[in-house]
C-alpha cells in the first residue's frame, strides 16, 4: 500500500459549469474538504452534500464500469469516477465541464440520445447455425479481436472527442462515430456472423468523414485501440469492396473476400 | 438530435501543452522537406563506393555515379532520385499515422484533442482530394517492392573492392533499411493484407501468425516512421560528408 | 399545485411494462416481445448502464464445456446447499436446468465468452460450485451480458423510457392497471398504462455504507411491491460479499472478483496465515480441502482433491474475514490480504482479471500482479425480495410479476457467486413470458383512478415545495451509518432494535426533507423520493432479521451463533396490511423426495444427468 505517495490536499477548488444552456450558463468555484485517494466525482458529492445539493451530475457505479459519468476535466474528456485528484495539478483549481457535442440537459449533464439513435441503425449479429450438438465452436485466437471491442462501456467520449461531431453540428446525420465503428467492427470481425455491412458502414454510417485523428483512441477509458484495430481495419476493408480493383478481380475469380460470401444488411432489416 | 451552439466550448478549456505536438510535426517534417529538396535537385555526390544514399536509389539514369541494375535504364537527364521519389512520397503521404499527424499539425481538423477545428466546413475523406487516400494500399505494393531494391543495396554497402567489410557507412545503411522494413511492414494495410481481412483465423495458423507479427510491430508504426525518415537523412548526410571529403569512414575490410 | 396541474403528464399505454433495465429487465422484455405484446423497458439510468454491468466473474451454467461430471443435478445440489437448504427448491431445479440454453442464447445474440481450447465456452471455477462451471468474459461478464441483450431489444425495437423513475404502481380492484413516475431529465410526470407489469429492479445495497452498490439500489421494486400488496420474503438474509476494496476510503466496498480466488488467490491475515482452513464449517467439511497442498492441487485435478477453503460459499468467507480481523490479525486498513501475485504470473493475472489489474493500478496504486492487496467484506446482494411463484415468477397481485435481484426464492439464505446473471436471464426469461401471456388474456389496461395520481403526485412534489427542511444527503449519510453499523454481517437484538428506532426517526425526517431547486434534472429531489424506498428496504430487513432467531446464511447472529433446525422450515414473510407492516412465519414448500435426495446426499458428485429442459 502506498498511500504515501498522494499529494496531501486538504481541499479542493472546483470551477464546476452550472445552468440549463451554454450561454447563459457559467462556471461556478467552491471549494471543499477532501481525503486522499480521492476521485473528480467524490468531490461532486461533496459539492452536493456541502454547497450545492440541486448540481446536477449522471453517474451510476463509481468504479468505471458503467460509463455515465464522462464530462470534460480541465478540458479533457474523461470519466470522473477514474480521475483521481492527484493526477491533475494540485495549485490551480479543477475545470469540470460537460461534453461538449451533446444537447445540454443541466450543469454537467447532457442529452446523449444522439448515441442510442445511432444504434438503432446498425444491423444486428446473425450466427452461422450451430454444430449439430446444438453449440457453437469459436476459437480464443479469432474471439480476442473481438473482445476488446466488447470492452466498451458506452460512455461515448470518443462521440464526444470526435471533431467530426464536435465542430461540425451538420455532419451528425451522416456519420456514425467512433463508438459504432468499434460495434460495427465487432460485428463485421465476428468469426460467425453471416452478415455483410460495408456498404452500409461507407455510405450511411459515413466512415469515410473519419480522419483517423485518433482522439477517440486517447479518450477511450477502457483502451480499446478504436482507430488502428477497428476504424483502420474497416476502412481497409471498404477499400477492397471499392477502391480496389484487384481485390475486385480476385473476388470474381476466387469468390468472396472472405472465407464464404456474407449476405448484405441493410438498415431497413435489424 | 437537435443541438443549441456552443459558445462556452468553444473555448479551449485544456491546460497543457496541447500544441506542442503539432509544433513538432510542423518542425520535423518542415525540416525533413527542406533537406529532401535540397538533396533531391543534387545532381552528384550520392555516391561513395560501396556506398549509395537511400535518396538515390535505384540509381538507373544514364548519368548516375554508379547503376542499381548493373547499367542505365534511363536517359541522362533524369536526376536519379526523380523517377522514384514519388513512391516514398506516395506511400507515406497516405500513410495512417502521417494522416493523423498532418491532419492535426497543417490541416488543424483538429489541431488537438477537444480544440477546435480552424474551419468550418468538414468532409474528411469522403470527397476528393482527401478521397484518394484509398490508394494507400498500391502504395504500399510499390514502397514493399522499393524496400527490396533499398536491401539489395545496403547488402552492397558490405561489399568493398578488397572484399567483404563493414564499414560505419555500411551500419547506417543497414540500419536504414531495417528502419524503413519495419516501417513498411507495420503498415496498417499490411496488417489487412497479412490476414486482418479475414474474420475466421481457426485452421489458418500461417495467416494468424503473421497477422500477429504486423500487428505487434503496428502499435509502433509512427515511432518507426520517425525513425525511417531520420536514418534517410542520416545516410544521405553522411554520404555526402564524405564525398566532399569533410569525414572519412571508418571501416575493417577482411579481404 | 393544483390537481389540475398535476394531471399534466406524458402518457402511454403497453401491454407490459418492464421496471428496471438490468438483465432481467432486458431478458423480460425480450421474451414479452417475442410472444407479441407491446413491450416498454423503463429505467432510472441511461440504457445499458444498469448494476448488471458491474457483475464481474460469470454466468454459472452446467454447460458440461470443461466438466463432464456435471450436470443440473450437481447444479441444483450446488445452489441449496449454498443457500443452506431454505432457497424455493423448485426455482433452483428451474434454474440449474435451464441456465445452459440461456447461456447459449446469449451467445447467439452476440455475447462473446472465452473459449476453451475446442472452441467451447470455457467455465471457472467459483464458491460453492462443485465444478468449474461459470462461463465467463475475463471479468467483465455482467457488461458482456447487459451489453448483449440491450443490442438484442434495439434489434427488436422495444421501447426505453430512460432516466425515468417510477414511484408508483396503480392498482384497479386488486389486479395491475399502471405505474406512475417523472422523468429525470425534466421532472415532468409520465402514467404508463398496462395489461401487466415485470419489476426487475434489482437490489437494495444503497443503504449500507460499504457496498459494491450503485445509487441505483435503493429498493424501489420492493417498495413499489409491498404498496400494491405483494409479499416480500427472506429480507433479512444480505450477501456480504467477502472481497471488496478497503483503502482508499473513496473506493471503499468497491467489489474485487470472487474470480481473483477462482483463478488461485489464496486470502492471508496480517502473519501472512491461510487462515480460512480454520474456518471450514461441519456442514462443508466432506467436500473442502484441509491442507494448503491438497487446496493447491485441487485446481488442477478435482477428482481427486477437495475444493479450497478460500472458495467456501460467501456468506462462510466474509464471516471468516471479520473474525480474522476482529482478533486483530487484521491489515493496516482493517481488512485482509488477497493474494494471487506470489501464485499466478503477471501475464496470467492481466489476461483472466483485466479490469481488477486496472482498478486496483488506477484507484489505489497497487499492482495486483506484484503484492497482495487488502479485502474486506462489503455489502452486495439482496438474497430475499418479492414472493413470486416458481414457474410464473408471478406475485401475490394479479398482473404483477417480479425476477431478478428483487424476487426472492431462488437463493435462500445465501447466494453462490455466479448464480445471479444465471438467475436474470432464467427469470427474467420466465416473467416475460407470463407477463405476455397473462397481458394477452386482457381486453384493456384496468381502469385508473385520478385521485391516486393526484396523491402520487403530491407526495412527489412536496420536497420541492417545502422550505428549510430536512437535507436528504444528511438523511442518506445517517441511514447508511446504521445500517453498516447495527445491521451489517453480525446482527444481535440490542443493535436491530436501536436501529430500528433510527430508522423510523429517519421516516420522520423525511416527511419534512425538502430539495432545493426545480424537479429539472435535481439530484436533491430525487434522492428525497429514493429515501422514502430505501427507509421501506431498512426496516423490514431490520425486523425480518430481529424476527430470525438463529444464524444461518447471509443472516448472523451475535447472540444466537447457530443454526436451529426450527428456522430451516419456514420463512420470514412481509406483507403490508391497513398500511401497516406485518411479519410472519411462513412454512418452506415441500420437496419432492427425488430431489430433497440430490440436495442432501452426503459429499458425493451424483451422477450427471444429461441437461434437460422443462
Amino acid at each position: 500500500m502506498t498511500e504515501t505517495t498522494e499529494q496531501v490536499r486538504r481541499d479542493a477548488t472546483v470551477r464546476v459549469f452550472r445552468g440549463e444552456d451554454r450561454t447563459s450558463g457559467q462556471f461556478v468555484e467552491y471549494t471543499v474538504p477532501v481525503d486522499p485517494g480521492m476521485v473528480v466525482l467524490d468531490v461532486m458529492f461533496r459539492v452536493q452534500q456541502m454547497r450545492a445539493p440541486d448540481l446536477a451530475v449522471r453517474w451510476n457505479c463509481k468504479a468505471g464500469k458503467c460509463g455515465s459519468c464522462s464530462a470534460e476535466i480541465n478540458g479533457r474528456p474523461k470519466l470522473m469516477c477514474m480521475t483521481r485528484l492527484s493526477s491533475l495539478p494540485p495549485a490551480e483549481p479543477i475545470t469540470v465541464a460537460p461534453m461538449a457535442t451533446f444537447p445540454l440537459v443541466r450543469d454537467l449533464v447532457t442529452d446523449v440520445s444522439f448515441n442510442y439513435e445511432k444504434a438503432k441503425t446498425i444491423p444486428a449479429v446473425r450466427l452461422a447455425p450451430p454444430g449439430p450438438d446444438g453449440k457453437r465452436r469459436m476459437f480464443q485466437e479469432e474471439v480476442d479481436r473481438v473482445q476488446e471491442f466488447h470492452k466498451c462501456i458506452e460512455c461515448f467520449l470518443c462521440q464526444n472527442v470526435c471533431h467530426v461531431i464536435r465542430d461540425h453540428e451538420e455532419n451528425k446525420e451522416a456519420y456514425a462515430g467512433p463508438r459504432f465503428f468499434v460495434k460495427l467492427a465487432a460485428l463485421e470481425m465476428h468469426p460467425l456472423d453471416t452478415r455483410d455491412r460495408i456498404e452500409m458502414i461507407r455510405a450511411r454510417e459515413g466512415l469515410g468523414y473519419c480522419n483517423i485523428t485518433k482522439c477517440c483512441t486517447e479518450v477511450c477509458p477502457e483502451s480499446i485501440k478504436i482507430t488502428d484495430n477497428a476504424i483502420i481495419p474497416l476502412k481497409e476493408r471498404v477499400v477492397s469492396e471499392f477502391y480496389d480493383p484487384l481485390a475486385w478481380v480476385k473476388r470474381r475469380i476466387f469468390g468472396g473476400p472472405d472465407d464464404g460470401a456474407k449476405e448484405p444488411a441493410a438498415v431497413a432489416d435489424r | 438530435m437537435a443541438t443549441t451552439a456552443l459558445p462556452a466550448q468553444r473555448r479551449v478549456l485544456r491546460r497543457d501543452l496541447w500544441w506542442l505536438e503539432p509544433l513538432f510535426i510542423v518542425v520535423g517534417l518542415g525540416l525533413f522537406v527542406v533537406y529532401a529538396f535540397v538533396t533531391g535537385v543534387q545532381t552528384s555526390g550520392y555516391h561513395y563506393a560501396p556506398y549509395l544514399s537511400p535518396f538515390a536509389s535505384p540509381c538507373i539514369s544514364a548519368n548516375c555515379e554508379t547503376y542499381s541494375f548493373g547499367r542505365a535504364l534511363l536517359p541522362a537527364w533524369f536526376p536519379p532520385a526523380f523517377f522514384v521519389v514519388w513512391i516514398p512520397v506516395a506511400f507515406r503521404a497516405t500513410c495512417y499515422f502521417l494522416r493523423r499527424s498532418y491532419y492535426r499539425a497543417f490541416f488543424w481538423s483538429p489541431p488537438a484533442c477537444a480544440v477546435p477545428d480552424a474551419r468550418s466546413g468538414y468532409t474528411g475523406e469522403t470527397a476528393f482530394p482527401f478521397i484518394l487516400q484509398n490508394v494507400h494500399r498500391y502504395a504500399w505494393y510499390l514502397a514493399a517492392l522499393l524496400w527490396v531494391v533499398d536491401l539489395y543495396d545496403a547488402l552492397l554497402a558490405f561489399h568493398f573492392p578488397a572484399g567483404f567489410g563493414i564499414g560505419l557507412g555500411s551500419v547506417l545503411m543497414i540500419l536504414d533499411v531495417v528502419f524503413l522494413g519495419l516501417y513498411v511492414f507495420s503498415c496498417h494495410s499490411c496488417r489487412y493484407l497479412c490476414g486482418g481481412y479475414l474474420d475466421r483465423f481457426h485452421g489458418k495458423p500461417v495467416w494468424h501468425r503473421m497477422w500477429s507479427a504486423v500487428s505487434r510491430i503496428n502499435t509502433r508504426h509512427g515511432v518507426f516512421f520517425w525513425l525511417s525518415l531520420l536514418f534517410v537523412v542520416l545516410t544521405d548526410l553522411y554520404i555526402r560528408l564524405l564525398v566532399a571529403g569533410v569525414i572519412t569512414d571508418p571501416r575493417i575490410v577482411f579481404g | 399545485m393544483s390537481a389540475a396541474q398535476r394531471a399534466e403528464h406524458d402518457e402511454a399505454t403497453y401491454d407490459v411494462i418492464v421496471i428496471g433495465g438490468g438483465g432481467a429487465g432486458l431478458r423480460a422484455a425480450i421474451e414479452a416481445t417475442a410472444q407479441g405484446a407491446k413491450t416498454a423497458i423503463v429505467c432510472k439510468s441511461l440504457f445499458g448502464k444498469a448494476h448488471t454491468v458491474m457483475a464481474e466473474g460469470g454466468m454459472a451454467a452446467a454447460l458440461r464445456n470443461v466438466w463432464p461430471e456435471d450436470g443440473w443435478d450437481v447444479h441444483f445440489r450446488d445452489t441449496m446447499r449454498g443457500g443452506k437448504l431454505l432457497n424455493n427448491w423448485r426455482m433452483a431445479q428451474i434454474h440449474a436446468q435451464e441456465s445452459p440454453d440461456r447461456v447459449l442464447e446469449l451467445e447467439e445474440w452476440g455475447a462473446m465468452f472465452d473459449r476453451t481450447p475446442e472452441g467451447l465456452i470455457l467455465q471457472r471455477d467459483f464458491g460453492g460450485h462443485r465444478y468449474a462451471r461459470l462461463a465467463h468474459v475475463g471479468d467483465r461478464t455482467g457488461l458482456e451480458l447487459i451489453r448483449t441483450l440491450q443490442y438484442r431489444a434495439v434489434e427488436l425495437g422495444i421501447d426505453v423510457l430512460m432516466e425515468c423513475n417510477v414511484q408508483r404502481l396503480l392498482l384497479d380492484d386488486g389486479h395491475v392497471a399502471g405505474a406512475f413516475g417523472y422523468w429525470r431529465q425534466t421532472g415532468r410526470f409520465i402514467l404508463l398504462r398496462a395489461k401487466a407489469i415485470v419489476l426487475a429492479t434489482g437490489g437494495a445495497g444503497r443503504s449500507w455504507r460499504v457496498t459494491t452498490n450503485s445509487w441505483e439500489s435503493t429498493g424501489d421494486g420492493l417498495r413499489l411491491a409491498l404498496e400494491a400488496g405483494a409479499d416480500l420474503m427472506d429480507m433479512e438474509f444480505v450477501q456480504f460479499h467477502p472481497t471488496g476494496m478497503v483503502w482508499p476510503l473513496s473506493v471503499r466496498g468497491l467489489l474485487v472478483t470472487e474470480g481473483v480466488r477462482g483463478d488461485g488467490g489464496t486470502l492471508k491475515n496480517k502473519n501472512g496465515e491461510r487462515f480460512m482452513f480454520n474456518y471450514i464449517p461441519e456442514f462443508f467439511k466432506a467436500e473442502t480441502a484441509d491442507s494448503e497442498a491438497e487446496a493447491d492441487r485441487w485446481y488442477q485435478d478435482k477428482k481427486n482433491n477437495r475444493r479450497t477453503p478460500d472458495l467456501l460459499p460467501r456468506d462462510e468467507v466474509a464471516r471468516a474475514i471479520n473474525s480474522e480481523v476482529k482478533a486483530g490479525r487484521g491489515t493496516p486498513h482493517g481488512g485482509v490480504w488477497l493474494d494471487i501475485a506470489s501464485r499466478r504470473s503477471a501475464d496470467y493475472i492481466k489476461r483472466r482479471l483485466p479490469s481488477m489489474y486496472v482498478q486496483f493500478k488506477e484507484l489505489a496504486d497497487v499492482d495486483i500482479t506484484k503484492e497482495a492487496f487488502e479485502i474486506g467484506p462489503t455489502c452486495h446482494y439482496f438474497m430475499g425480495g418479492i414472493r413470486v411463484e416458481a414457474d410464473s415468477a408471478a406475485t401475490t397481485v394479479r398482473g404483477l410479476f417480479a425476477a431478478g435481484e428483487c424476487a426472492a426464492g431462488l437463493h435462500g439464505a445465501n447466494r453462490l457467486g455466479g448464480n445471479s446473471l444465471s438467475d436474470l436471464v432464467v427469470f427474467g426469461r420466465r416473467a416475460g413470458l407470463h407477463a405476455a401471456q397473462f397481458a394477452a388474456a386482457q381486453r384493456a389496461p384496468g381502469a385508473v383512478d385520478p385521485s391516486d395520481l393526484d396523491a402520487a403526485a403530491a407526495r412527489m412534489l412536496a420536497p420541492l415545495e417545502r422550505q428549510d427542511g430536512e437535507d436528504p444527503y444528511a438523511i442518506q449519510s445517517d441511514l447508511q451509518d446504521t445500517m453498516q453499523d447495527l445491521v451489517g454481517l453480525i446482527r444481535t437484538q440490542s443493535e436491530l432494535d436501536e436501529a430500528l428506532v433510527r430508522v423510523r426517526s429517519y421516516r420522520d425526517r423525511l416527511s419534512r426533507v425538502s430539495a432545493r431547486g426545480d424537479a429539472k434534472y435535481n439530484p436533491a429531489w430525487n434522492l428525497s423520493l429514493d429515501l422514502d424506498s430505501m427507509l421501506t428496504v431498512s426496516e423490514v430487513c431490520t425486523r425480518a432479521a430481529s424476527m430470525r432467531t438463529e444464524s444461518r446464511g447471509g443472516h448472523t447472529r451475535d447472540d444466537f451463533p447457530t443454526a436451529d433446525p426450527e428456522w430451516a422450515k419456514v420463512n420470514v414473510v412481509v406483507r403490508r396490511k391497513d398500511g401497516e407492516l406485518s411479519l410472519q412465519t411462513e412454512p418452506l414448500p415441500q420437496m419432492p423426495a427425488d430431489l430433497k435426495e440430490i440436495a442432501t446426499g452426503e459429499g458425493k458428485a451424483t451422477a450427471a444427468a444429461a441437461p434437460q429442459t422443462t
